[in-house]
């Protein structure tokens, strides 16, 4: 039941911030309003279930914005310039962005270096390989492309459950199952909590940080697929600062950052308040989009504070310690 | 001076004489300068005054650093003081505007410090918030334009000449020559570096860790500030959106270029301020060979790895045993 209360504490403000919205703007309240908040959201839940494995075990991956850039834009490339079919550019996307994620953790346990600067290397490479490739917006006009877009479950009530969204919540129902029934999430858990106690008690470390950050560049190659149908186009600036909302996302589920605790439904709650915030900007129209910006900050220093306060309770016998390592 | 530039500089110094070197061949006119109305021009001064801002943030980063924090706030709070300096310019003189955007970059500070040092969080999240928000504030004191002015006063803070050098260089200068008198002509630097090593043993030392740590970022948020001043007036305007964007990752490359730890413990001004040099000389021979702007991203990735390799600790390791392994044989 660890990390059981924080989640709790995100469904209540999702609960809460929706029915707020919902009296001031009632047709919030509808299937079309929530197809399309889980339409909007979709590329980030997929990244965010990613990000949250990473951050159970300790890490931080903050390249997952540069390869969805980089997905798009090679997508785009491969189907449109070179011709390859759509399904196998995908699968080509799918084993780079794999590779490259396993690179990453290579270089991060082999040489015993900060995952923070390993995947910031990684987010200019990234991003730096998708500028060579292009620097022009790509349109897609695979029919795939189309037969995708069209494609969506009718909700009662109007409301249109996409492609993409459905593939969010595989992604998300997956991930939960990966972290919560099976070995390799009972290590993700070990790891993050402490990587010697986690060594002496026979986790193979190595083998675990690579797959980990295996996992999150290929959910964020997954994420870049379903941005490229989002919008039909491959572009190299895509998806800058994915990272940041990512991270924000997990925090704001109720995981640690420190690595250890945290739920992948949490990081979906974190994922949908931020749409949910997003949703009241669009049908309030009278406010900035800076305001998702700092609403955000605010969510999150309410997270931390609020973990910072529930980590000092638990372990009010032993003192505290300063200037906590990045 | 030997405490400012130690022998570990080496390596920064003969990678910046390589770049340069380089850039002379791309570049055959590289190394040329002219006077002209009292202030010089040329690729060298080119890459001095563009390298400023990033030169700015490093020096309050490298403290940071050396801390073993890190502060990923430092863009947007140049975002946020740029858009203050921006929006009083032209209704204040220049005193105000300067303290008003400094003293922005101030609050900042204070407000990572408290998290840190205070809260106890750990850095790398609590500097985030400041990062993810600031952005925002900064776009609420622009009200989401671009704002404009034409105070001279302010203009000249980004293109005059102070003894023909371009004043933002001559305040990075000065700024650098300030933070290591202070930090290097008293103890202060020795405290930082121990907090940094170890806070819980340097607290039972009798060190002010708290204190340290508070005022580290607070200096973090006045240099970012005064590169958010520096500018806006170079470009006579801010634009909260796109001012100082990614420029912490920049600042935090040089001071791990400039041989920094991340792990905290040591640290050294002028070799970050080296390594923000190095990165902007990159950039500029970039821009003259012809390549396309673009290629940047990828050259300071490669870089990166390069510097972490050789910073690694388990690289040394085989470095050691490598020289072990070759005194017991001669």
């Amino acid at each position: 039941m660890k990390g059981l209360p924080p989640v709790l504490i995100t469904a209540v403000v999702l609960i809460a911030g929706f029915v707020l919205c919902a009296v001031q703007f009632p047709n919030i309240a509808s299937t079309r309003v929530v197809g399309n908040l889980l339409t909007d959201s979709a590329f980030l839940g997929i990244v965010a279930t990613g990000m949250t494995f990473v951050i159970i075990s300790g890490g931080i991956d903050l390249s997952v914005g540069s390869v969805i850039g980089f997905t798009t834009v090679f997508v785009a490339l491969a189907i449109e310039r070179w011709g390859m079919p759509p399904l196998v550019a995908f699968v080509a996307i799918l084993a780079l962005s794999a590779a490259f994620g396993a690179a990453m953790g290579t270089v991060i346990h082999v040489f015993d270096l900060p995952p923070f600067i390993v995947t910031l290397a990684g987010m200019f490479l990234a991003r730096g390989a998708s500028f060579l490739l292009s620097t022009e917006s790509v349109p897609i006009t695979a029919p795939i492309y189309s037969t995708v877009s069209d494609f969506a479950v009718r909700m009662p009530g109007g409301g249109r459950l996409t492609a993409i969204a459905i593939i969010m919540l595989v992604i998300v129902i997956g991930g939960a199952l990966l972290l919560q029934l099976t070995r390799f999430g009972a290590n993700v858990y070990a790891l993050g909590g402490s990587r010697a106690t986690a060594s002496l008690m026979g986790v193979a470390v190595g083998k675990m940080t690579v797959k980990i950050y295996m996992l999150s560049s290929l959910l964020a190659g997954i994420a870049g697929i379903v941005f490229s149908f989002y919008t039909s186009a491959g572009y190299s600036l895509s998806a800058v600062g994915v990272e940041l909302d990512t991270i924000a996302a997990v925090v704001i589920g109720g995981t640690l950052l420190t690595g250890g605790q945290g739920s992948v439904i949490g990081t979906f709650l974190g994922v949908l308040i931020q749409g949910l915030i997003q949703t009241y900007i669009n049908f309030d129209g009278t406010l900035s989009s800076w305001w998702t910006k700092i609403a955000t900050g605010i969510l999150l220093f309410a997270f931390i504070a609020l973990q910072q306060g529930l980590v000092a309770l638990a372990r009010r016998p032993r003192t505290k310690s300063l200037g906590a390592a990045t | 001076m030997t405490a400012l530039l130690p022998r570990r500089g080496l390596a920064q110094l003969l990678a910046l004489i390589v770049i340069l070197a380089v850039d002379r061949v791309v570049s055959p006119q590289f190394f040329d300068l002219r006077l002209q109305d009292g202030r010089l021009f040329g690729s060298l001064i080119d890459v001095l005054n563009r390298g400023t801002p990033v030169a700015l943030l490093s020096l309050g980063m490298v403290l940071v650093i050396a801390t073993r924090g890190i502060d990923l706030s430092v863009g947007a709070i140049m975002a946020i003081s740029g858009a203050i300096a921006a929006s009083l310019a032209d209704s204040h003189g220049l005193p105000v505007v300067l303290a008003a955007a400094l003293g922005a970059g101030l609050v900042c500070g204070l407000w990572n410090g408290f998290l840190v040092a205070v809260l106890g969080m750990q850095p790398i999240v609590a500097t985030l918030i400041l990062m993810v928000a600031g952005r925002g504030i900064a776009q609420l004191i622009t009200e989401g334009r671009i704002v404009t002015f034409s105070s001279p006063d302010l203009v000249w803070l980004g293109n005059g000449a102070v003894l023909g050098l371009p004043v933002p260089v001559a305040i990075a200068l000065g700024m650098l020559i300030l933070t290591a008198a202070v930090v290097r002509g008293s103890a202060l630097g020795l405290l930082i570096e121990a907090t940094g090593g170890n806070a819980r043993a340097s607290e039972l030392a009798g060190i002010g860790t708290r204190a340290m740590i508070l005022s580290v970022y607070v200096w973090c948020g006045v240099c970012a500030a005064l590169a958010g001043v520096i500018a806006a007036a170079d470009i006579m305007g801010a634009d909260a959106n796109n001012a100082g964007l990614w420029l912490e990752l920049d600042a935090i490359l040089a001071v791990v270029i400039g041989g920094t730890s991340l792990f905290g413990g040591r640290f050294s001004l002028v070799l970050a301020v080296l390594g923000a040099l190095i990165i902007q000389t990159m950039n500029t021979g970039i821009l003259l060979s012809g390549y396309p702007p673009e290629f940047n991203l990828l050259v300071k990735a490669v870089v990166v790895l390069a510097v972490l390799l050789l910073q690694s600790p388990k690289l040394t390791g085989f470095a050691g045993i490598a020289a072990r392994l070759r005194r017991t044989k001669a």
